[in-house]
């Protein structure tokens, strides 16, 4: 019956370690060499179709020494905010507080909570308001963020905010299934979070 | 197999990740300033139109629009 266990038992382990990261990114080549050879082979009238390899530009490799630019790529699901924009930090608003992310950061999956994104480039400073979202950190130093709605800090209307503060205050006091008080206390946290963006 | 570790308390009432990212992007949608709130509110909008199919053959379509609940 187990037989073939201790086969099995080295082979997990063995696929296990060899098992990349994720976050590393591996260094793919432009066009499949392979590919084109033997289309050549078979249609050498036909020239080789265009494969997603040649469209996308693919990941570059971790430098051996930090470059001093992080690049970064900020998605929503509606645009496209930033695309491989070479800026010097991000600070992301992470669940477990504010992660400044410079060149060479070590590479990292974040959640992100309601809060400011700021990009830093030289002494231009541009700030977003995320509503949630993740950021992924690649060892190449390319951030990825990723967030439902971001808008300029300076979209927001204060007395709006002020108004569901109170709002979700009082909807708290008078919440009485869970689902209703974590809806009230997720009503709290964005509205508190904006309130300190725009005063902060 | 069911992690002990602390979860959030919108994941402890039963809610699911989509559903409190929802909720977060809906509340800083509805704090925008005027023009990019209307702009914002209308991109979220959906548009269903639902037909009825009887004997093999569907009936007059509605719409039902669904702006994102608040």
């Amino acid at each position: 019956m187990f037989r073939q266990a201790s086969r099995l038992l080295a082979r997990t382990t063995a696929s296990r370690r060899s098992r990349a990261f994720s976050s590393d990114v591996p260094a793919t080549p432009a066009q499949d060499s392979n590919f084109i050879e033997s289309w050549t082979k078979v249609i050498p009238n036909i020239d080789p179709p265009k494969t997603p390899s040649s469209f996308m530009a693919p990941r570059p490799a971790t430098p051996s020494s930090i470059p001093t630019k992080l690049t970064v790529n900020f998605v929503l699901p509606y645009a496209s905010e930033l695309s491989g924009k070479e800026v010097d930090m991000v600070i992301v608003p992470a669940t477990t507080g504010q992660m400044g992310v410079l060149p060479g950061h070590v590479p990292t999956i974040a959640e992100l909570k309601p809060g400011i994104l700021s990009v830093h480039e030289g002494n231009d400073v541009t700030k977003y308001f995320l509503s949630s979202g993740f950021a992924l950190i690649h060892a190449n130093s390319v951030a990825d963020i990723i967030a439902v709605e971001a808008v300029p800090v300076d979209h927001l209307d204060p007395a709006l905010v002020q108004k569901g503060l109170a709002d979700f205050t009082q909807k708290l006091n008078s919440a009485t299934t869970d689902l209703d008080k974590a809806e009230a206390q997720i009503g709290i946290d964005v509205h508190s979070a904006m309130n300190s963006a725009i005063t902060g | 197999m069911a992690s002990n570790a602390a979860v959030p308390f919108w994941r402890a009432a039963g809610m699911t990740y989509i559903t409190y990212s929802n909720i977060c992007a809906n509340l800083v949608r509805n704090c925008l300033k005027e023009p990019y709130k209307t702009e914002a509110l209308s991109r979220e909008r959906v548009h269903f139109s639902i037909s009825k199919w009887t004997d093999g053959k569907p009936e007059k379509p509605t719409i039902r629009s669904d702006s994102p609940a608040e």
